[in-house]
């Protein structure tokens, strides 16, 4: 495209956007109200799905071998793990081991355990991995009856109950953002609607002389896009401001519970850009949806 | 001399069912002057509506300069028109621009150059003798002023058709022979005009070509033909 051209189509659009000034501030305000509300669910999501990944691969079962098993016997055990369905790895770990781990996730009360060192209560074990987390249910009762094996201890119900829960929320969610986001393109064809029918005349012409549907069409275009990503902003900003708080304010306690938030930079990076993207999606959806229909002249 | 306009068994049916072209047959030479007369519901505006492809035919082939229109490609449409002038009843003039600006827009959405444009205008609106009318909206204009300015802007890209409607429908007979000179100043400068009419003194005072359309077929075509219908 030419450059006057451009000029001209950017003219036309912002020409008819001040025009209709409070259609626009309408359609704008739509698309504003909807991305706040898409945002800080996509917040929300993002980190419950992150904290969920989290635990998946936290997720093991952990074998505890009988006290009295020889090393023979131990190690027909560990393969007879490896030959059970979905177990992706097999790790030992000796009793010594185990007790340094759990002194060191003690921190500073280590030293009220230090006695554990002299007479050491833990088993040896194996931690299995299985190849996706929702097997680890019955991967753990398979494990049970084989010999040698004393125990088998796995996060049992809370996994499940994560699960289920990122799920529901998941859907919830989904299913209330899109009808925002129909929301939000309706208002804006609506908005461009109107333009439209106080131009109708002149696209008439315009067909009429041998204009091509794109020329015609680019101005449509540009006031949808831009009515997009102004209402993007207000968004933007928010879900920055709103994240600020949230991550300093919990990851600190939260840290306590093992759990890490997606860090403030990230976060915000990828979200301002998806929601430029949908409002830009939604603008140009709903102004190009309008316009097709009088085109055909 | 060579067909400009050549319809070979045309046919139209509305979505409706009524049927508009019943196997229309003609030619029109280049530089051709014709007269489309016919009472109301005899298929005119079908006719007038077919050469510039705002319909298609349902049956048929149009030649407009040699190319097939019944087949053009949607996306071909917008360069075919370029090439085809029309002007209607209702002048379908933007109120909210000046006469100058009215024809220039023509240009400007086809993307010609800006220099090109401005010459053009002016040589246009001196043919039909508004130039010093330039900077004025069409309500300030009379009907037979506007419907000039229309027909300036029809011939500003230099087709080799022009196509009118009606033109001088809304106009009173003093006004309407100005039009009638325009419209053979043109034909002179060798535009082939195809002008579908409902008004008698012009057809049986400035002879051309009559083709009478009566139930969507030809009826009668007479070179230097009558009006033939009481006014």
């Amino acid at each position: 495209m030419k450059l006057r051209t451009l000029k001209r189509h950017l003219n036309e659009s912002f020409k008819s956007l001040a025009r209709n000034g409070w259609m626009t501030f309408a359609s704008v305000s739509a698309v504003t109200v909807s991305l706040v509300l898409v945002g800080l669910f996509l917040m929300v999501m993002f980190n419950l799905n992150k904290i969920a990944g989290d635990i998946e691969n936290d997720v093991q079962v952990r074998v505890y071998i009988d006290q009295s098993a020889t090393s023979v016997q131990q190690n027909q055990l560990e393969s007879n793990l490896k030959q059970v369905k979905n177990v992706q790895s097999v790790t030992f770990q000796s009793k010594q081991q185990g007790l340094n781990n759990l002194l060191q996730s003690m921190g500073s009360d280590k030293s009220t355990f230090q006695d554990l060192q002299k007479q050491n209560p833990l088993p040896n074990v194996f931690i299995l991995k299985t190849s996706r987390p929702e097997q680890t249910v019955q991967v753990a009762q398979q494990v049970k009856s084989l010999p040698y094996v004393s125990d088998v201890r796995y996060g049992k119900g809370t996994v499940e109950k994560m699960f289920q829960f990122v799920n529901i929320a998941r859907n919830v969610g989904i299913v209330l953002i899109i009808g925002l986001l129909f929301t939000s393109v309706f208002l804006i064809a609506n908005t461009i609607k109107l333009t439209i029918v106080a131009r109708r005349r002149e696209i008439e012409i315009m067909k009429l002389v041998g204009a091509t549907n794109a020329f015609v069409r680019w101005p449509y275009f540009i006031e949808g896009l831009f009515m997009g990503i102004l209402g993007s902003v207000i968004p933007v900003f928010l879900v920055m401001i709103v994240y600020h708080f949230a991550y300093y304010n919990l990851s600190g306690n939260l840290s306590q519970m093992f759990i890490r938030l997606i860090p403030y930079q990230t976060m915000t990076a990828n979200l301002s850009l998806l929601l430029i993207g949908i409002g830009a999606i939604i603008g140009v959806w709903g102004s190009l949806n309008s316009v097709r229909k009088f085109l055909k002249i | 001399m060579d067909d400009m306009i050549l319809m070979q068994n045309v046919w139209k049916a509305y979505s409706n069912g009524v049927m508009a072209l019943n196997g229309i047959d003609l030619s029109v030479k280049q530089g051709e002057f014709v007269y489309i007369v016919g009472p109301s519901g005899a298929g005119k505006s079908t006719f007038i509506k077919m050469i510039f492809r705002e319909l298609k035919p349902t049956r048929g082939k149009i030649f407009i300069n040699h190319k097939n229109i019944a087949t053009l490609r949607e996306r071909q449409v917008p360069y075919f028109r370029r090439k085809i002038g029309v002007v209607f009843q209702d002048f379908r003039l933007l109120p909210k621009l000046t006469v100058y600006e009215n024809v220039a827009f023509a240009l400007e959405v086809i993307e010609e150059n800006p220099k090109a444009i401005k010459k053009r205008v002016m040589e246009v609106l001196d043919l039909v003798g508004l130039k010093h009318k330039l900077r004025s909206f069409p309500d300030q204009l009379s009907g037979g002023e506007q419907q000039r300015v229309s027909i300036a802007r029809s011939i500003c890209n230099r087709p080799p058709v022009l196509i009118a409607d009606e033109p001088t429908g809304n106009l009173d007979p003093e006004t309407s022979w100005q039009i009638m000179d325009v419209f053979t100043r043109i034909n002179e400068q060798g535009t082939t005009v195809v002008m579908a009419t409902h008004n008698k003194d012009i057809v049986n005072r400035i002879r051309h070509r009559v083709i009478a359309l009566e139930g969507g077929m030809v009826v009668r075509d007479e070179q230097e033909g009558e009006y033939g219908y009481e006014a």
